[in-house]
């Protein structure tokens, strides 16, 4: 049976809560630390490519983490979740990184992406910036930098949409 | 075939036994799955957490230096725990049988069994008596799957592709479990193989594999993107399979010569042990068209890849197959 969806935001609003994220990390870097953002797999890496144009000054460089090797509920599924491999070309030592994903919910997924970047060396700080906070944490992670809070209920599932992996920039709430 | 779109969601098995009985895309799902193992292996810290808790044994009941040290290396990059198993001061040598040897083993909570044996099938027996997943790390002359797919993992990543490629495989085809091995991977991802050696060595049997057999290396050098060099090993020289080490080099051994009648950037292969002097010399060993070197980086890679692969399976299965 499929499930109700509704739209919270389309393109416009999507660029408005873009350029506010970014106008957040702008405002809130460390002066004379190079920045890097690293998007977290899947859409949290579109993001962080646009945040990386928003952003003031010279572009900071974007990489991507999978935390599929970091996840906590490894083992629980039937089958290991595909790997989309981490790709990250430059020195995260000393480095200022914000982690940027689209919904930031459990925590977990935050958890794991800051094992997996403190396995890469050691940053000077690492900061996370989110599209989406919907709230319902499992752990104690607070984003830095968020475009949007939105109260749902448990049960329900906010996707965040982007070109060019979807045919729409959108925000939706997946029903129950 | 190699165009077949691939993903580790396809890998539903819980052992790796050998390349024979996979398909085009659970090869490929391991190719692909080794490519992210292969970014951690470059990292500061080269380990993730992704096996945390699971028990490996290596169960080697025939020596290896080269596989054993890769599996051991690669199980523990994936934060698993690790246990050597050496037949020789076990109590096989007591008596104990091959199977009871393995399920007392299982009974100290073995997660996986990586094993080596001289007899062909021993693997696959073992993965029918216990729960563990089993990967076999090559069974007498039968398979060597790791080392296929490594081999697979070091065309693709040297040559983009695999599908196209000539590869010649030289040497002691007969008795090699490394050559069945590729053989199966090679002709599944669309290669064509020619087994080039002495007579003696590679039966035309395996024409029936989808093979081209030669004995002639000369003729078919200029056909060949990938040179693989099996081993001649001294236990086969004795028994008379060719008239001397020397003649054989002559005519098999790939020399700086014979890369410069090749393709201009023919990609040179070999497993391992090398004999220099022997299959080939050294300034071709380590020479620009070698990669003999990153086959030993991307053995790790691939092994990783197993270990996770199965690790999967056999923690939603773990019930014998």
């Amino acid at each position: 049976m499929s499930r109700a969806e509704s739209r919270l935001c389309g393109p416009d609003v999507m660029d408005e809560l873009l350029q506010d994220l970014a106008r957040q990390i702008t405002e809130g870097r460390m002066p004379q630390t190079p920045l890097c953002l690293i998007g977290i797999r899947t859409r949290g890496v579109p993001i962080a490519d646009r945040l990386a144009e928003l952003i003031g000054g010279a572009v900071p460089p974007v990489g991507a983490v999978d935390i599929t090797l970091y996840r906590d509920d490894l083992g629980r599924q039937g089958h290991w979740p595909v790997l989309k491999g981490t790709d990250i070309p430059f020195e995260v030592d000393d480095a200022e990184v914000v982690l940027v994903d689209d919904v930031l919910h459990t925590g977990r997924t935050v958890r794991a992406a800051l094992n997996a970047v403190c396995d890469l060396g050691r940053p000077a700080r690492v900061r996370l910036a989110v599209l989406i906070d919907r709230g319902g944490r499992e752990l104690p992670i607070q984003a830095d930098y968020s475009g949007k809070l939105l109260e749902v209920s448990t049960g329900d599932r906010i996707e965040v949409r982007l070109t060019p992996i979807d045919p729409a920039d959108e925000v939706v709430r997946v029903g129950p | 075939m190699s165009t077949v779109p691939a993903s580790a969601a396809t890998w539903t098995r819980r052992h790796l036994l050998g390349l024979e009985d996979l398909s085009a895309e659970e090869i490929i799902a391991i190719l692909d799955t080794a490519e992210s193992f292969a970014e951690v292996s470059d990292r500061p810290r080269k380990k993730v957490p992704a096996l945390q808790g699971k028990v490996v044994f290596n169960l080697f009941f025939e020596n290896s230096t080269r596989t054993r040290t890769s599996f051991s290396l690669a199980a523990k990059r994936l934060s698993a725990d690790v246990q050597d198993f050496s037949a020789s001061t076990s109590s096989l040598s007591k008596g104990e049988s091959f199977i009871d040897t393995a399920r007392n083993i299982e009974a100290m909570g073995s997660d996986v069994m990586i094993v080596r044996h001289s007899i062909s099938g021993a693997p696959h027996l073992l993965s029918k008596h216990v729960r563990s997943s089993v990967i076999n790390a090559g069974d007498g002359a039968h398979e060597h799957p790791t080392q296929g797919l490594l081999d697979l993992l070091t065309i693709r990543r040297k040559k983009g592709r695999i599908e196209g490629l000539t590869v010649g495989l030289v040497g002691d085809i007969a008795h090699s479990r490394v050559a069945r091995s590729n053989i199966w991977g090679l002709t599944k991802l669309g290669a064509k193989v020619i087994l080039c050696g002495p007579p003696t060595l590679v039966p035309r049997g395996f024409e029936q594999l989808g093979c081209e057999v030669a004995y002639h290396l000369d003729e078919v050098l200029p056909r060949l993107d990938v040179i693989n060099v099996l081993r001649i090993q001294a236990e086969r020289q004795q028994r008379g399979l060719f008239p001397s080490v020397s003649e054989y080099f002559y005519f098999y051994g790939v020399t700086q010569e014979r890369i410069l009648r090749s393709r201009p950037d023919v990609l040179l292969i070999a497993p391992g042990p090398i004999n220099r002097g022997v299959e080939l010399t050294p300034e071709v060993a380590d020479g620009p068209n070698s990669a003999i070197l990153d086959q030993v980086t991307n053995g790790l890679a691939v092994r990783m890849a197993v270990l996770y692969l199965v690790s999967g399976r056999a923690a939603l299965a773990n019930q014998p197959d």
